[in-house]
């Protein structure tokens, strides 16, 4: 299409952008969902597969205890309603991925409906409304080869992997979630990250989107204000945090340039583009999608008593949302400053820092000054810098035992980022411990004041201040390695003056 | 009137990569017809107070514990497909039809 996109603060003035969302996750079980083959990612092709998850005659599938408990967890944690009793379906289609032509799922019985996540936007809370949590198996992978490009289209010919069919897979959809207006791209995305964090502390899942074990579909769409909700578009293969925001962002753009040029919206799959950050259609249908469901006759149905719910929920962790305000008032932080953490992705980081024996203080410091200034200029993750808590906790003690000061501290902390080591080992290696020789460093206070001798007449009639002149000479002299503090009053000192 | 129609025999037959002949489908929509109206007359007798039954026994939560058991070789898994390539299962390509997930 050649239409010029219309400015994105012009177009939400005028159009209401309706979303929803759906997550896939895998579950971090040992085994599959309805077999005991291993889940491990990775691995040769075809290692981790038997008669079940092939789906060989004869052969039945019995459901994983863990996977119903870590569904019925995730369930307590959105809120949610757990069924007393339910069933699983088979959703029939034909596609190599998988091996018996349908994929076990649930369909109108899910195992968990009806909850909400809250999350925080701008400092605002908005409720995401939970429609439904149920459990369903992935699908194998397959390979498209022969084709120019290694995509479906061009290819001539699909090479399939099974290792990963049959793995436990939990969908989470959300209600539509209408009335955000311009802030929609940014709740999306601060309800996929705040999904990831319950996830993450639950345990269920290692929740890695760049290796799809949480994957996400984008459902958009946009009505003039007093209008019916328009015609959704459903936005797949968005595959990191700030694609979800991308993705209603751009389909937003796409959407209203359609309907300015008179055009309706097509009920339709489109594929997010990571590179370019648009969306382009799915193959079209000419016929609604029919999987012809049926309950599973091969798998009972699941009836969670009470007892089971009840015991499953008093174990739940701390939700993310409340441990990070209980962390707020542990640092004794403000909202703006504990924003700032947040965004920074160092909640965690600074909670390990500081189990680790650091003050929340400089953890903080260290969290949000150099390491986040060096995950800006290269583009990661803070998480990912390459310094770890335990690292920055070991970096803070040196400072603490007064073996490095600030400025040498920074040299190291660059050299751990570098992966050159351990703080410790770095210090060494590359003799940047602060001068604590106080026969070194005494002698070196004493040249400076015998080459400063008009300083050093200041500070003697009692103009102290004048001393950090003095400090910086011994600095310069020692390289940066001696204790600022430790120098003053050493100045202080051999001059004869009262600090 | 007809339990099920030509259409949706024909329907059916596509969903299920069945190959059928125009004279198949008037053939099995008849038979299908037949059997779906003598199904039918178990709604006839169904009573309020009897949950509808998928499953013939009573039970339920039929769990297995999360534990790794063997399974196949990748030699054994392939064994019984009809092509193979790099230690996959080899397929004509498909492009009309949705993935599902």
């Amino acid at each position: 299409m050649t239409t010029t996109l219309p400015a994105y603060d012009e177009v939400v003035a005028r159009y209401e952008p309706v979303i929803g969302l759906e997550t896939h996750v895998e579950l971090g079980t040992n085994t599959k969902m309805f077999c005991g083959c291993p889940t491990d990612f990775g691995g040769e092709p075809n290692t981790r597969v038997c008669p079940v998850c092939l789906g060989l005659p004869g052969s039945l599938p019995v459901a994983n205890k863990a996977a119903i408990e870590a569904t019925i967890r995730i369930g307590l944690a959105l809120n949610c309603s757990i069924a007393q009793w339910c069933r699983f379906a088979r959703k029939n289609y034909f596609y190599p991925d998988m091996p018996k032509d349908f994929q076990i799922s649930q369909y109108d019985e899910p195992l968990c409906s009806d909850g909400y996540l809250d999350v925080e936007v701008n400092g605002e809370l908005v409720r995401i409304g939970i429609e439904r949590v149920h459990l369903e198996e992935d699908t194998g992978k397959t390979l498209h080869v022969g084709g120019a490009t290694g995509r479906i289209h061009g290819a001539t010919e699909s090479l399939v992997d099974y290792n990963r069919a049959g793995i436990p897979l939990v969908e989470i959809v959300t209600k539509p979630v209408p009335g955000t207006g311009a802030l929609a791209p940014e709740v999306a995305k601060a309800y996929v990250t705040e999904l990831r964090d319950v996830l993450r502390s639950l345990g269920v899942s290692d929740v890695r989107m760049e290796e799809g074990s949480l994957r996400c579909d984008v459902n958009t769409s946009l009505n003039l204000p007093g209008e019916e909700w328009g015609t959704r578009t459903e936005t797949k293969n968005v595959n990191s945090l700030r694609s979800v925001e991308r993705a209603v962002r751009s389909e937003i753009l796409r959407q209203a340039s359609v309907l300015d040029a008179g055009g309706r919206i097509t009920q339709e799959t489109r594929h997010f583009h990571e590179d370019t950050g648009d969306t382009t259609p799915g193959r079209s249908k000419e016929t609604a999608t029919d999987y012809r469901y049926f309950p599973e006759p091969d798998l009972v149905p699941l009836a969670p008593d009470t007892a089971w719910v009840a015991e499953l929920k008093a174990a739940l962790p701390e939700l993310p949302r409340l441990h990070r305000r209980r962390l707020q008032e542990q640092w004794g932080l403000s909202d703006l400053d504990m924003q700032s953490v947040l965004n920074a992705g160092a909640v965690e980081l600074i909670e390990a820092t500081v189990a680790a024996g650091t003050t929340p203080a400089a953890a903080r410091k260290w969290w949000l000054g150099e390491l986040s200034r060096r995950a800006n200029e290269t583009g990661v993750e803070l998480a990912d810098i390459g310094a770890t808590p335990a690292q920055v906790a070991e970096l803070q003690g040196l400072i603490d035992a007064g073996k490095l000061n600030d400025k040498l501290a920074r040299t190291v902390l660059e050299g751990v980022v570098d992966g050159e080591g351990s703080p410790t080992e770095i210090m060494t290696n590359r003799g940047l411990e602060v001068v604590s020789d106080t026969g070194a460093l005494t002698a070196a206070v004493d040249e400076a004041i015998a080459a400063n001798p008009a300083i050093a007449d200041k500070i003697r009639s009692g103009k102290v201040a004048a001393a950090g002149a003095l400090v910086g000479a011994v600095m310069k002299a020692t390289r940066g390695q001696a204790d600022a503090k430790t120098l003053r009053d050493l100045i202080l000192e051999r001059l004869g003056v009262q600090g | 009137m007809a339990a099920i129609s030509r259409e949706e025999v024909a329907h059916l037959a596509r969903l299920s990569r069945l190959a059928v002949t125009e004279e198949e489908l008037d053939t099995f929509a008849g038979q299908l017809d037949v059997i779906l109206q003598s199904v039918a007359q178990v709604g006839e007798v169904t009573a309020a107070d009897i949950p509808p039954t998928s499953h013939s026994v009573p039970l339920t939560n039929v769990l297995r514990d999360d534990v790794v058991v063997p399974g196949l070789t990748p030699q054994e898994a392939l064994s019984g497909a009809p092509d193979v390539a790099e230690q996959r299962f080899r397929v004509p390509r498909i492009l009309d039809e949705d993935v599902a997930s």
